[in-house]
């Protein structure tokens, strides 16, 4: 029952992701049976990709639907990682397709300016926490965490923003509703302040 | 927006190798550990670049054993020549995947890798050399002229948007003479792309050089870490002494 689960749908590197969380809690399962999500106590949906392609291989596999009653009935607490933040919002727009996501967090995903600086938004930028919240536990705020990415999440309400960062122009980098967090930025690739952040939410 | 420290590893089976030019390579030592070394200095990112594995084949057993020991992220290349190959990459633990060859024999692939990855995780390589005053662009570790001139071929690469373009200067690699100011401006002129530029650098002035008067925010290099006591955080300290803004 304490398993954490990663969701596995051909989202990219999601070894890493694995990995770091191994350091904490062995008992992790990376996988897209269904069975899988009934036994777990928290759900990781990693994410490199595309908003759609991401959101089609969820149906297909029935975990759509699953990933949002785990969540919303159950309570169990998910952290999306970059695109796996990106699609807990309820629409994403990107190549050229409005797709429904998640919805776990009202908002929707866009594009980023693109300049001064061109997109995507690769590097280390820093996070500032704008509320107080347990995934903060033991890191200070305006730390650099590594982004990549060309989208970015808009909550429809702004108290779901938890932390921004600054590329081109002001865009959420940690969202949060209850039980749902996402990360816009890659905790599994940010060294020591990215493990951090992955232990605090399987404290959670 | 911070600039970024890349340390490139070129590596045939498990030895890290470096050479000039891209000839005479030397082994400077064993993989694991210098990706050991790399993670306790806190790198900002590594390319790592397999440079037998165009004539052979990708190992992806040895590249799913050393990004085990990367907490930051990696980028890798070297042989990449199908969709196959970027998944399984991807699937073993590269966060982005690094093309340059293929591209040129098989431009359509980074097409279809960017509709189906998204472009944040194609890099693609490009090398060149200087001949009677023009830049051409090589492949196959630099062994073949395309006989492309640079900009065009740029022009081309752009219209696809691969999420970034790493050039090198095959003339000033591995020299320690630094970059290849000449070329990084004019590229820097035409050219709005994000680039990783790569090839002679020497010290941190060389970089505080071309980000004075260029956009580019990505450096790479590996002979300086080889060959001499600096370290990815030792740049970084001298670039924030210079004024220049780096994660430390």
């Amino acid at each position: 029952m304490n398993k954490i689960l990663v969701i596995d749908y051909n989202a990219g590197n999601v070894d890493s992701v694995i990995k770091a969380v191994k350091i904490f809690n062995s008992n992790v399962i990376f996988s897209k049976n269904l069975a899988d999500l009934d036994n777990c106590s928290k759900i990781i949906l990693p994410g490199q990709g595309t908003y759609d392609v991401a959101i089609k291989e969820l149906k297909e596999n029935g975990l759509y639907e699953k990933i949002i009653y785990k969540t919303n009935k159950e309570n169990i607490p998910i952290l999306g990682i970059c695109l796996g933040m990106q699609i807990l919002s309820s629409f994403g727009y990107e190549n050229n397709l409005k797709t429904t996501g998640l919805n776990l967090i009202p908002g929707k995903v866009i594009k980023l300016k693109d300049n001064p600086s061109k997109l995507p938004h690769i590097g280390w930028t820093s996070v500032k926490f704008v509320k107080t919240d347990k995934i903060f536990k033991d890191i200070d705020s305006e730390k650099d965490f590594y982004f990549i990415h060309s989208y970015k999440y808009i909550a429809l309400d702004k108290k779901n923003t938890i932390a921004s960062s600054f590329y081109n122009e002001n865009f959420s980098s940690i969202v949060k509703y209850e039980n749902v967090y996402g990360v816009q930025f890659h905790p599994e690739k940010s060294l020591g302040n990215g493990l951090k952040l992955i232990e605090n939410f399987l404290n959670l | 927006m911070k600039i970024r420290i890349i340390p490139t590893v070129l590596f045939n089976k498990s030895n890290c190798v470096k050479g000039k030019q891209f000839k005479s390579w030397r082994v400077c030592g064993n993989i694991t550990q210098v990706i050991k070394l790399y993670s306790l200095r806190q790198v900002d990112e590594i390319i790592f670049i397999d440079i037998s594995a165009n004539k052979n084949s990708i190992n992806f057993r040895l590249i799913d054993e050393f990004a085990d020991e990367c907490f930051m992220p990696i980028t890798v290349g070297g042989g990449v020549k199908s969709l196959y190959d970027i998944e399984k990459l991807l699937k073993v633990g590269a966060d982005r995947v690094c093309l340059n060859s293929s591209f040129f024999y098989k431009p359509e692939i980074l097409d279809q890798a960017i509709k189906h990855f998204g472009s944040q995780c194609l890099v693609l390589s490009i090398d060149y050399k200087k001949i009677l005053d023009k830049n051409y662009v090589f492949v196959d570790c630099g062994e073949t002229n395309t006989k492309l001139d640079l900009e065009e071929y740029l022009k081309k690469a752009i219209d696809y948007n691969p999420g970034e373009i790493i050039l090198t200067s095959i003339e000033n690699d591995g020299m320690m003479n630094g970059y290849d100011h000449k070329t990084i401006y004019e590229v820097n002129e035409k050219f709005s792309q994000n680039f990783i530029i790569s090839g002679g650098m020497s010290c941190s002035k060389d970089i505080a050089k071309i980000h004075g008067k260029t956009k580019i925010k990505a450096y790479s290099m590996s002979s300086i870490f080889h060959y001499t006591e600096n370290t990815p955080l030792s740049i970084k300290e001298e670039l924030k002494e210079l004024g220049l803004e780096v994660r430390i």
